[in-house]
């Protein structure tokens, strides 16, 4: 198979695009790819400070990558989970991270500890809550609030995430086969900030396969954590994927149309204008960030004894 | 050649293209990416007795 820009070997083939590439114009398209999306969903400008949040893995290394090639000024955040589990899962996140980041002076990486900041790890908190089945809910829930909390603290216009293609389709997947509404109107590339205290969320992967993104990752030689989370065994959103990867393969581009077209479902009117604002939010009494409970948000509840 | 995904460690001496590498080992080529020799390549491409594959998982999550 040959690149279809220069004939040279070609190093990747995405059947979807109908198109096969060697390494050197991979490494352009696929930079080109995501600044066509920073700029369609109008997700930020060079003017702007974005917080980049980065677990170690290949989207988020990739992604700040990309935005510090196309000259952003975009800085990481890296969350220390606690998650050991014999396998030293977040030392090892956090080791990346800091790798990438030691590559990269004109940048500053944030570390927030959450066993040193509030006094237990994830697991830990997820074992008191009796959430010991389910602490993807736990961690997802301290993950968001962490990354509101110091893109909001220290300044930042935007926050970032490496969620790609995959992880949008696999999460529309999942709440479509439970028509969880309130969810599915909350998933866009953009989330804009609003006056209650919520950063601006962008997601600039979010048309880019989870294959081309480990492809540039392997390409620019960024080293990433390729451990799986010890807690992600059996996840919902793995089995989701397993079956959005074998539609995939019989149907080349599936997982995009499935994606972009509830994109255009949304545009189109498939929520209300009023379901669009969503709930009221008002400050957590405890913490100041915004939540639709009367007193308590629930990450401050989380550590209620 | 000597192929490696995740722990798992496999030798095979016959001459074959990375597609039918993946169908033998029931990956899809949606979930991975080869390196032949620590070079990426396509799936159509030989893989011969003496090469140094490693198959990278692309799925995470959780």
């Amino acid at each position: 198979m040959k690149c279809r820009k220069c004939g040279a070997p070609a190093v990747i083939n995405m059947r979807h695009h109908k198109l096969a590439l060697c390494a050197a114009h991979y490494l352009t398209w696929f930079v080109q790819q995501t600044e066509r999306a920073i700029h369609k969903y109008r997700m930020f400008t060079h003017d702007e400070r974005i917080l980049v949040a980065v677990s170690g893995g290949k989207d988020s290394l990739a992604l700040w990558d990309v935005l510090l090639r196309l000259g952003y000024r975009a800085d990481g955040l890296a969350i220390d989970l606690g998650i050991d589990d014999g396998v030293y899962y977040s030392e090892h996140s956090l080791e990346m991270t800091q790798a990438f980041a030691a590559q990269h002076p004109e940048t500053r990486l944030h570390v927030v500890s959450i066993p040193a900041r509030y006094g237990e790890s994830v697991p830990e908190v997820a074992r008191r809550k009796r959430r010991v089945q389910r602490p993807c809910s736990v961690c997802g829930l301290i993950k968001r609030h962490e990354m509101n909390r110091v893109a909001l603290e220290e300044g930042y216009d935007v926050l970032a995430t490496g969620h790609n293609l995959d992880d949008e389709a696999a999460t529309l997947f999942g709440n479509v086969l439970r028509w969880q509404c309130t969810y599915l109107r909350r998933q866009a590339p953009v989330l804009p900030a609003n006056d209650a205290g919520l950063a601006r969320k962008v997601k600039p992967f979010c048309r880019s396969y989870e294959r081309e993104t480990a492809a540039y990752a392997l390409l620019r030689d960024i080293a990433y954590i390729y451990e799986e989370c010890p807690f992600a065994v059996g996840a919902t959103s793995l089995e989701h994927k397993a079956t959005l990867a074998q539609l995939e393969h019989d149907a080349p581009g599936t997982k995009l149309h499935f994606y972009l077209s509830f994109l255009k479902a949304r545009r189109e009117g498939l929520f209300s204008a009023e379901q669009q604002e969503g709930t009221a939010l008002h400050p957590c009494q405890k913490c100041g960030q915004p939540t639709i409970a009367p007193d308590l948000c629930a990450f401050c509840r989380l550590w209620g004894k | 050649m000597q192929v490696s995904y995740r722990d798992k460690r496999w030798e095979f001496d016959r001459r074959m293209p990375v597609y039918r590498l993946l169908e033998k080992l029931s990956l899809l080529p949606e979930n991975v990416l080869v390196l032949r020799n620590g070079q990426l390549v396509t799936e159509d491409q030989p893989l011969q007795p003496g090469d140094e594959v490693k198959i990278v998982a692309v799925v995470s999550g959780g």
